[in-house]
């Protein structure tokens, strides 16, 4: 017999169920426990690059809203550094700068909506660059297991074009669905990123 | 030595997104195959939280809503570590918890069932993980509760449980079962978990130890997430 090896397995998820704004975002399930909800602020007020709004609404495969989703963000600052001590340019990171945050829905319509900086563009692997992109953590009722996915940005044509892990989507056409659109509104502009979880133009997900 | 990716997280020990046994998985589980990608900077990294960012009474839940008096219910200890899958504690994260009072009854304006609000229990609560990975909250146990799937479904009393590791592809959220409870093994979203030793995983054995007498029982709860590979041999990670 060889030896045994000792690893550990990893916990099983379960569903964050309908009711996760009572852990995650007390607000949001109707009342006021904490002196701190966090997440509520991906780029902090003093953090350089574009100001822009992101919002969007999660489908299910019958076409209908997913109105008691939660998603959480990852992201870069500007300069495509991440907050984390195992970015090599962490010292560099832009002041104030959260880099993640927790987004609700408003329950009736299944609306989302946040506000932050246009990341930069981040290193990937063997030196080579990736677009500006969002990272996504999707939960909700009847997700068995969180799913990862990203957001890219429609005006970084250039950038998308050779970014890796979209050029890894086999179905060019469905490279789009990573792709969130822009529209100036009062003079700010605002990203639409719709998710479908299955169907038609479902979503591409990622194994991280 | 430096870490380089994480383990591949295993998807036949993960529950996967369709189970038609839980009804609301069929809309809402992608069918197209998921797209596996290398790790980079964006998925090595994540949020870093402090002891600033939450509030010391944060992990007691018997107190952090008290309004007129202790909440009703069994009174209760959860505690554990959370370590990876080389068995390394992971220190300094985050660890928040959410749940039923002991009627089985949410504080959520979505939530409808019969049984009533305790004036005194909010129902969730945080933590930060110390140096050696170790956790703890003070509570009451939750009542088991009806839900909308087959006719007659009711949940095995659970604690919902969110931990973030070291980087955003650690994240997790599951949630704890109390051992010895019946409803375990009838519950569609527990057997969502196709292989029976990973249900076992996460059921909490009574921990007489950790009690304390003439208080409060304990329930130990030990969480495990992603491990990660060091880099013997240089992998070109973060570029040239």
């Amino acid at each position: 017999m060889p030896q045994k090896l000792d690893y550990r397995k990893e916990t099983p998820s379960q569903t964050a169920g309908p009711y996760v704004h009572i852990g995650l975002a007390p607000g949001a399930a109707g009342f006021d426990i904490y002196g701190n909800e966090l997440g509520r602020d991906i780029a902090g007020p003093h953090a350089p690059g574009e100001r822009i709004r992101v919002e969007g609404l999660v489908y299910d495969g019958t076409g209908a809203p997913v109105k008691d989703v939660l998603i959480e963000v990852w992201q870069a600052d500007a300069n495509g550094i991440y907050p984390h001590p195992e970015d090599p340019r962490y010292g560099k990171v832009a002041r104030g700068f959260r880099g993640w945050g927790r987004v609700i829905t408003e329950f009736d319509t299944g609306l989302w909506g946040f506000e932050t900086i246009k990341p930069g563009s981040v290193m990937g692997r063997n030196g080579r660059l990736q677009a500006p992109h969002l990272n996504l953590w999707i939960v909700a009722r009847g997700i068995n297991l969180g799913l990862n996915t990203r957001l890219y940005f429609a005006d970084e044509e250039q950038a998308n074009a050779a970014d890796p892990v979209l050029n890894l989507i086999e179905q060019q056409h469905r490279r789009a669905t990573l792709v969130a659109s822009r529209e100036m509104r009062d003079g700010k502009p605002v990203y639409r990123f719709d998710i479908r979880l299955q169907g038609e133009n479902e979503t591409v997900f990622l194994d991280v | 030595m430096k870490p380089a990716e994480y383990y591949q997280r295993d998807r036949l020990w993960q529950p996967p997104q369709l189970t038609p046994n839980y009804k609301t998985s069929v809309p809402r589980s992608p069918r197209q195959a998921l797209l596996s990608i290398e790790q980079s900077m964006s998925e090595v990294t994540g949020p870093v939280f402090g002891h600033g960012d939450i509030d010391p009474i944060d992990n007691d839940l018997i107190k952090n809503y008290a309004k007129t008096g202790d909440p009703i219910g069994e009174r209760i200890i959860v505690h554990g570590r959370v370590l990876d899958e080389n068995g390394r504690p992971v220190p300094n994260t985050l660890v928040e918890i959410w749940q039923a009072n002991a009627g089985g009854r949410y504080r959520h304006k979505k939530d409808t069932y019969l049984a009533p609000i305790d004036p005194n229990f909010g129902g969730c609560g945080r933590t930060m993980t110390d140096a050696n990975g170790f956790y703890f909250f003070r509570t009451v146990k939750p009542g088991a509760y009806p839900w909308r799937n087959w006719v007659n479904n009711w949940r095995p009393a659970h604690i919902h449980v969110s931990v973030f590791g070291s980087s955003f592809s650690q994240r997790l959220i599951t949630q704890m079962y109390f051992e010895g409870d019946p409803l375990i093994a009838k519950c569609p979203i527990v057997t969502s978990i196709p292989d029976p030793k990973a249900i076992e995983q996460l059921i909490a054995p009574l921990d007489m130890n950790a009690a304390i007498p003439l208080d409060s029982l304990a329930y130990k709860f030990d969480i495990i997430l992603r491990g990660r590979r060091s880099t013997m041999f240089e992998n070109r990670l973060e570029g040239n």
